[in-house]
């Protein structure tokens, strides 16, 4: 299961690693929330797969699942929306400002 | 347990909420601003002295023990950088009251300012690796709100670029999290440290270390320094000064916590791997600095070297090194913030950066002109002045760590950051005066004094370095020797 799992993240890092590196604002916020999912897939991994009931003391399970990746990634994931909106409102807004979302063409001039 | 740990943190978020709540009361604002950052002052300076006194001050979040909850730690090596970092934020503070503008004050510019030193204070003082993540984004946020606050058109450009860069650098850091999870199942820094050095750093644990080690470069400007120029060139001056100064250093800082305390057994891949990064990386500042005619160019270029002149220390790993690293660290951060803030005096004073357009500013601002002269001999470790006592336990210590090359470097860079320097303060203050009183396109008035008691500051941390080198050895040594650390927080049983 973990081995699935790393391919898995392997590919979602290749694709979002792909969508950054192109010239669209769009596709490189795309790229990074890509990313940030397959982080978050991997620490998941990374604390183990094995078999255990959900981490609630309600349930009588002889062993439970590790609680401390889900409190490490819940953090992150609203750690990382809100990283995102302020992406993307300050996209929107450079758009309006600077008339373009390919990043070839945000270049610096002289007079600024 | 002692609960003034946690005082630099808490502070300035209460300061900062309470200011979001009267967004309007300017005056207000910048009242409990000052009052929060002397507090800070305050609090650090009380921390050193018990420090010194009693040793290493633990708070473990919640009462519950260290491994299992979130441990706050106040070693000397952070409560130097605490005290230096609330130094000079209280003067960037003051420099931006008369700078940053009403437009910006209104738009929640003292709460984020506040809300940036609780992260980096947070970074300095937390002994957990997630929280340590936390603290960084708590920092990393206020500082994109910061660079692109004003919204023209050069910082919403900048701010795209600058906050792809830390998303990017923030998966890295988590991936690495999670894979030091993986191979020790804890995250605290001194429990990590005990496992380490239980199951040994070998192949996969070094190349954690590796991982870390890039997150926390790409963070700290070395040698994937490609971002940071033009980021730092573009927001206000007391927003750019307050960067320089703290954001690369909290990386800094962190790379010394990691490879003085968990990942320490490989010194001749990882230090050595430090090393090289930070030879390229002072090179490369240095060719950096040397290239441009303008001068937010300049002094980026410099926040390079600097921050490539640390990690030689470390990387050198001998009590010499680390402890010239401790006090070139706390030099860097005053003399960088003054260093920019004069820098935005010029710039407001004659309406460009570009050192070609000016010339012959000493003969109306005689002060501001040999205060740069005094920051820049600072800067290139001339010696009565706080740059030379760092620079010269990092060479020794490189010398002694047989890494001559890197000591050579060091000291060929210096020659080089004093050039870049002085042809900043040749071409703007002397030569003929073409600016007269008249046309000078802003005032100084109000910004002169934060940076004269910069200055003042910086001068004294070179001629009283005998005050500050013993606190400084107290922090060296317990970088040196982590087991004073882990029986801090873990307690004597372990």
């Amino acid at each position: 299961m973990e081995i699935l799992m790393s391919l898995l993240v392997g590919l979602f890092f290749t694709i979002g690693t792909y969508l950054i590196l192109s010239k669209n604002l769009m596709r490189i916020i795309l790229g990074t929330s890509i990313i940030t999912h397959g982080v978050h897939l991997l620490i998941l991994t990374m604390g183990g797969l094995k078999n255990g009931g959900p981490p609630l003391l309600g349930e009588s399970f002889a062993a439970f699942t590790d609680s401390l990746p889900q409190a490490l990634i819940l953090t992150s994931i609203v750690i990382n929306f809100a990283v995102t909106a302020l992406f993307l409102v300050l996209s929107y807004r450079a758009y309006k400002t600077l008339g373009t979302v390919d990043i070839e063409e945000m270049r610096g001039t002289a007079d600024e | 347990m002692n609960n003034v740990v946690i005082l630099p943190v808490i502070i300035p978020v209460i300061a900062g909420l309470m200011m979001v709540l009267f967004r309007k009361k300017i005056r207000l604002h910048r009242l409990l601003s000052v009052l929060a950052l002397f507090a800070l002052l305050l609090v650090s300076i009380f921390l050193i002295l018990q420090i010194e006194t009693v040793g290493i001050q633990v708070l473990q979040a919640g009462g519950w023990p260290a491994p299992y909850g979130i441990s706050f730690v106040a070693d000397m090596f952070a409560a130097l950088l605490l005290l230096s970092a609330s130094i000079v934020a209280l003067f960037c503070l003051l420099y931006s009251f008369r700078s940053i503008g009403r437009e910006r004050e209104e738009h929640y510019f003292y709460p984020l300012f506040l809300f940036l030193i609780a992260g980096v204070n947070g970074s300095f003082l937390t002994g957990d690796l997630f929280h340590l993540f936390v603290c960084f984004e708590v920092m990393l946020i206020s500082s994109y709100v910061l660079i692109s606050l004003g919204g023209t058109g050069r910082q919403l450009r900048e701010s795209l670029k600058y906050i792809l860069v830390n998303v990017v650098s923030s998966s890295l850091f988590l991936v690495a999290v999670a894979y030091l999870y993986a191979l020790t199942g804890t995250l605290n820094f001194a429990h990590l440290s005990v496992v380490v050095a239980k199951v040994g750093q070998e192949g996969l644990m070094t190349t954690v270390a590796l991982l870390f080690l890039l997150v926390f470069s790409i963070k700290s400007a070395l040698f994937l320094f490609f971002w940071l120029p033009e980021s730092y060139s573009a927001p206000p001056t007391a927003i750019a000064a307050i960067f320089a100064a703290l954001l690369t250093k909290v990386g800094l800082y962190t790379i010394f916590r990691m490879f003085t305390l968990i990942f320490y057994h490989e010194p001749q891949i990882t230090h050595q791997f430090i090393g090289v990064l930070g030879a390229a990386t002072m090179v490369l500042g240095a060719f950096g600095a040397v290239a441009f005619s303008d001068i937010k160019k300049i002094l980026t270029y410099n926040v390079i070297v600097g921050a490539g002149f640390v990690i030689a220390g470390l990387a050198a790993f001998t009590a010499d090194g680390v402890m010239g690293s401790v006090f070139y660290l706390l030099h860097d951060i005053l003399v960088k913030g003054l260093i920019f803030l004069i820098g935005g005096a010029i710039i407001r004073l004659t309406g460009t950066s570009n050192l070609n357009e000016v010339s012959g500013l000493i003969r109306y601002h005689p002060y501001l002109g040999w205060m740069f002269f005094i920051s820049a001999l600072s800067l290139a470790g001339i010696p009565p002045l706080s740059g030379f006592v760092g620079k010269i336990f990092i060479t020794k210590g490189t010398f002694q760590a047989e890494y001559f090359w890197l000591g050579a470097v060091g000291l060929l860079t210096s020659l080089m950051v004093l050039y870049s320097l002085m042809k900043v303060f040749m071409n703007v203050f002397w030569g003929e005066t073409t600016l007269s009183k008249e046309k000078e396109k802003g005032t100084t008035k109000g910004l002169v004094l934060p940076i004269s008691g910069l200055t003042a500051l910086s001068v004294m941390l070179g001629l009283g370095a005998e005050v500050i080198l013993p606190y400084v050895r107290i922090a060296a040594e317990t970088l040196l020797v982590p087991s004073q650390y882990i029986k801090a927080v873990l307690g004597l049983g372990e």
